[in-house]
């Protein structure tokens, strides 16, 4: 039996968030070595697993990867995530990279500074709410399929229900324009292996704390 | 016969120059329209032609395709530059992710405060040269081929030769101690189409300049 990849990371979503989704989805099990300190991350770059001296990787099918993109088009691929053909992928690389936008604005504000948080997030709000979710509304509407691309669940579909989740975090009420997301996400979530990765117990991860940016710092020397 | 893929952008390099350069290693022709006004860009943007409101914008095999990556994404896999198979596809992504790190540094330094710019070089600089070349010049060793992946030309490649270029332009000894990645930049350079695209009237852009700049600010609304 193959080994199940194995994920290292910190204790917490970043950039490896999205990777632990997909596999989820894939209904992939797999394993995770969590950083902590500064010598376990020393270790790795030591024994020349991160390509780029950075996290993610992901240790599976004989290889070490890195770069959350590479690791996320290959888990798709592999799971048959990524459309029937080019051009399925490339609507689908075009939703993906835009709802990863979105995300990485709430990625990166626990980094920035506290003063400008609620500015940040009214930002995040704003865009989501003008530029992100009206396209996959429409997108929606026009087809009236369930998933976003091809008829068929996709990485399309896990990348955005993944970002719905940690928006509606900031702000509840975001969807309250938007019936045909709210749909898509009661039907998303109800997808045995999507349903599973949301209850209590399973390897999501929460969002981040102080202790968390602490350790992210620490371990990183930032 | 096909029509040509047409590439909507701002006169400039930015976002655009690594499709420019993959299309050009492909041998593919292609037009450019020009955002030359705020104007253009909203009527790009009214007219519904851009998914996220965003540029850059390539109308291509009836599609109007957005977010740089998936553009490239696309021109790979059509034009066969994107390996043999899934594991070459997973190393030529994360080589590509690697450079497309560097280029973003290198992208963004034009919009940095000039009292932030000294530090942001250095960065650059040390990057360059501890994080990423020695990375590619290790593998062109490990292999000993022509190409970084599967022994064939691949978008890595052109990606990587591109970021050289920049890289020398900020300092050109920068590459000095990496002979292999200046015999790969040779390589790709001296392809047919690749020398045409860089030769002058061809349709790679120079290094922005402050009007040019200031032009681009314009259009994106950017202070």
């Amino acid at each position: 039996m193959a080994a199940k990849p194995k994920l290292y990371y910190f204790r917490g979503r970043g950039r490896m968030e999205s990777i632990r989704w997909l596999l989820a989805a894939a209904g992939v099990e797999f394993d995770e070595v969590f950083l902590e300190k500064k010598e376990q991350f020393e270790k790795l770059e030591k024994d020349g697993r991160l390509l780029f001296g950075q996290v993610p990787l992901v240790e599976m099918d004989g290889m070490m990867l890195t770069q959350t993109r590479a690791i996320l088009s290959y888990l798709a691929a592999k799971y048959n995530l990524y459309g029937k053909d080019l051009k399925e992928r490339v609507r689908i690389d075009m939703y993906v990279d835009g709802t990863m936008d979105l995300m990485m604005m709430i990625m990166l504000t626990p980094f920035k500074p506290p003063e400008e948080k609620e500015e940040n997030l009214a930002l995040i709000v704003k865009k989501a709410k003008a530029r992100y979710l009206p396209v996959f509304e429409k997108i929606l509407k026009d087809h009236g399929e369930d998933f976003l691309v091809g008829n068929k669940f996709s990485w399309a579909d896990v990348q955005l229900i993944e970002a719905i989740l940690m928006m509606e975090e900031i702000n509840a009420s975001i969807l309250s324009d938007f019936p045909l997301l709210k749909a898509f996400k009661t039907r998303i979530s109800s997808i045995p292996t999507i349903k599973k990765f949301l209850q209590p117990g399973s390897q999501r991860k929460q969002p981040p704390d102080q202790h968390y940016v602490d350790t992210v710092k620490h371990v990183l020397q930032l | 016969m096909a029509a040509k893929p047409k590439l909507h952008y701002f006169n400039g390099r930015g976002r655009m120059e690594s499709i420019r350069w993959l299309l050009a290693a492909a041998g593919v022709e292609f037009e450019e329209k020009f955002i030359d006004t705020a104007e253009d860009l909203d009527k790009l943007k009214n007219d519904g032609l851009l998914m996220f409101q965003q540029v850059p914008m390539v109308e291509i095999d009836g599609m109007k395709l957005v977010q740089t990556r998936a553009i490239l994404n696309y021109i790979a896999s059509k034009y066969n530059l994107y390996g043999k198979d899934m594991k070459e596809r997973a190393l030529i992504d994360m080589y590509t992710e690697g450079v497309a790190d560097l280029n973003e540094m290198i992208l963004q330094l034009a919009l940095c405060p000039p009292g932030e710019k000294d530090a942001k070089i250095a960065l650059i600089k040390e990057r360059t040269t501890n994080r990423y070349l020695p990375v590619f010049e290790k593998v062109l060793k490990s292999h000993g081929q022509d190409y970084l992946v599967g022994n064939k030309l691949s978008r890595a490649d052109v990606h990587m030769v591109e970021v050289l270029y920049y890289v020398e332009e900020l300092d050109s000894s920068l590459t000095a101690n990496f002979p292999l990645l200046k015999a790969l930049k040779t390589r790709v350079s001296s392809l047919p189409t690749v020398k045409k695209f860089l030769q002058p009237g061809g349709q790679r852009k120079p290094p922005i300049d402050e009007k040019s700049l200031e032009k681009a600010k314009k259009i994106f609304k950017i202070k």
